[in-house]
């Protein structure tokens, strides 16, 4: 690729950057700061996607839409769908301990990408949505430019959540959750409040992304795309850091990206399928963040204790 | 009624396979206490190896059976040696993570090893066998008849052999285990190699069923799931009875739901169990 098609390519780069980035900092709600292994991610990603796919195109052929309302209504439309959903979700499994949680969170985003799949009347199926137009007829470059202003808006809602008291009661009960009930607070209502507001991001992600590619089908949030590579943004960059997750989003996206360019060197017979060869790559990686360095490029900053000097 | 039995059949055929996966998976859970999320990619894997001894030596699906077991509980062991091991002092967590990018490593190399079209073992058409107006297909026997043995043999495992009897303890009471001196390291390779080879029957015996395809063990990852929750977690009495419980659940919600919603009925089995009885139908040890 010569200089000037990488330019050209750098809005669509980045605007898919901060869709990733934006899931990842839900999902550090969640997981970084109060421990619960969603691994549902796909579904509530879907929910937020689907919504606003419906609420802001023109007229539907053969499934429920043709609102044609506004980029703004929709996105509010994906986050208050969520809502209830996540708080569902979250009810039934506030309790649970991280591996029935895991199981808990895969299954509801099977049952949700079934649902898809197969409530034609409401999302196509198969078919997808298609024709999801960009707001007020902008280009790639400058949707872009409205993607990174919600990663950015955020970002700092996540951070000083992360700093206030709510912040440090979600990871006292990640860090000891006997300790943290001794001190009187409600394990479960922190808990779920926690899990809605990570999926309402993903739903948010899910619907700046339909606006962003402009076609949803249920191929694209299979657990490989919408749950796995947010996973290894969040670990690679260090779990329980926001700007970690920024910086995870950012390097895993694009080393994502240039195993399709390594792939591409690799002879076709020696790998059989291109698409497997990257995400066996991409496989290879996490195992060996895992194994080398869990706690990512940038470890969560801890409070130093009474007495102790911040280095 | 009719339609009613043969379904029941279909869900006893279902049941067999998932209780296979799901005594693996529950033995895994007990001893090493995290959910394996890669263990419907070792029955795919199982029931890949077994395609490569019927299409290289041409040898019926059956023979090719203990092979692929042998070639996956070699692969399970081989798996914990090189990457489940360093992490597994850690944090369960981090296992968990790790088992779910060896689920999509290990499909990926399916993929890229034998192709992503589906395959089976042998073309053709069974002649089912007729009991008055029911008709069973041979394979079906099979699959259930080879289920139970391979069941029976891990019964004889864990009450007649040290090393079954170690597993048990270090499911049931792990530092009660420990402290009396049961090689931890040793029992854990067994748990994978004796998972990891169940995983394979249950997976060549569903391609028998069905067809192979990379993505053929994760589907059931979650009725497997289902079942090891539903039976009580590190219990593999009740995995048995939790995977027939759940396979005749899906087998028979297609006359009331579309086919397509089976995995959710497993799902929503194990979040009744949640909900109602965590511990179990046999209370779980974890």
């Amino acid at each position: 690729m010569d200089l000037a098609g990488i330019v050209a390519y750098m809005p669509f780069f980045l605007g898919l950057v901060g869709i990733y980035a934006i899931m990842t900092l839900g999902l550090n709600v969640q997981w970084g700061m109060t421990g619960q292994f969603n691994i549902g991610i796909a579904g509530f990603f879907a929910v937020g996607a689907y919504t606003t796919a419906i609420l802001t195109t023109g007229p539907a052929d053969g499934w429920l839409g043709g609102f044609n309302l506004p980029f703004l209504v929709g996105l509010a439309g994906a986050v208050l769908v969520c809502l209830p959903v996540a708080w569902v979700v979250g009810r039934i499994t506030a309790n649970l301990r991280t591996d029935y949680l895991a199981i808990a969170t895969i299954g509801i985003a099977e049952i949700i990408r079934l649902f898809v799949l197969n409530e034609g009347w409401l999302t196509h199926g198969t078919r997808g949505i298609p024709g999801i137009a960009k707001p007020l007829g902008m280009g790639t470059l400058n949707y872009t430019l409205v993607i990174l202003a919600f990663v950015a808006l955020i970002y700092v809602m996540v951070e000083v959540a992360r700093r206030s008291p709510w912040g440090r009661v979600l990871r006292a009960i990640r860090d000891s959750e006997p300790a943290t009930a001794a001190a009187g607070k409600d394990i479960a209502r922190f808990r779920l409040q926690a899990f809605v507001v990570g999926s309402c991001i993903m739903a948010l992600g899910g619907g700046l992304y339909a606006h962003f590619v402009g076609f949803i089908s249920p191929e694209a949030f299979r657990p490989l795309y919408g749950t796995f590579l947010v996973w290894v943004m969040l670990i690679a960059g260090g779990s329980g850091n926001n700007l970690g997750a920024l910086l995870g989003a950012l390097v895993v996206w694009i080393i994502w990206s240039s195993t399709e360019l390594l792939a591409g060197l690799v002879p076709v017979a020696l790998i059989g399928s291109e698409s497997a060869f990257r995400i066996f790559l991409i496989g290879v990686l996490l195992q060996i963040i895992l194994v080398t360095r869990p706690q990512g490029m940038l470890p969560e900053r801890r409070p130093p204790m009474p007495g102790e000097k911040r280095p | 009624m009719i339609e009613l039995i043969h379904l029941l059949i279909n869900g006893i055929v279902l049941g067999s396979i998932l209780a296979l996966g799901a005594v693996g998976a529950t033995m895994i859970f007990g001893v090493l206490r995290f959910a394996h999320f890669a263990h419907g990619d070792f029955m795919a894997v199982g029931a890949y190896f077994a395609l490569t001894v019927v299409t290289v030596f041409n040898l019926p699906v059956l023979a090719a059976l203990p092979v692929a077991m042998l070639g996956m509980a070699g692969l399970a062991v081989g798996i914990d040696q090189l990457i489940y091991r360093r992490i597994r002092r850690v944090q369960p967590v981090i296992l968990l993570i790790s088992s779910f990018a060896t689920a999509l490593i290990l499909r990926s190399a399916i993929q890229m090893i034998w192709g992503g079209s589906n395959q089976v073992y042998e073309v053709g058409i069974q002649l089912p066998w007729r009991i008055g107006p029911i008709a069973i297909k041979p394979d079906h026997v099979l699959i259930v008849a080879a289920a139970a043995i391979l069941v029976l043999l891990v019964h004889g495992f864990l009450t007649r052999t040290r090393m079954g009897k170690a597993m048990r303890a270090m499911s049931d009471n792990m530092d009660l285990a420990l402290i009396t001196g049961i090689p931890a390291e040793r029992v854990i390779m067994w748990t994978w190699a004796i998972g990891g080879a169940l995983a394979a029957a249950a997976g060549v015996l569903l391609g028998m069923d069905t067809r192979l395809h990379p993505t053929m063990g994760w589907t059931l990852l979650l009725p497997i799931f289902a079942a090891t929750i539903l039976g009580g977690i590190g219990r593999p009495y009740g995995a048995i009875l939790g995977g027939l419980v759940i396979g005749c659940a899906m087998e028979l919600s297609t006359l009331v739901l579309p086919g397509t919603y089976k995995p959710a009925v497993a799902f929503a089995i194990m979040i009744l169990t949640l909900i109602v009885r965590p511990q179990g139908i046999i209370k779980g040890s974890v």
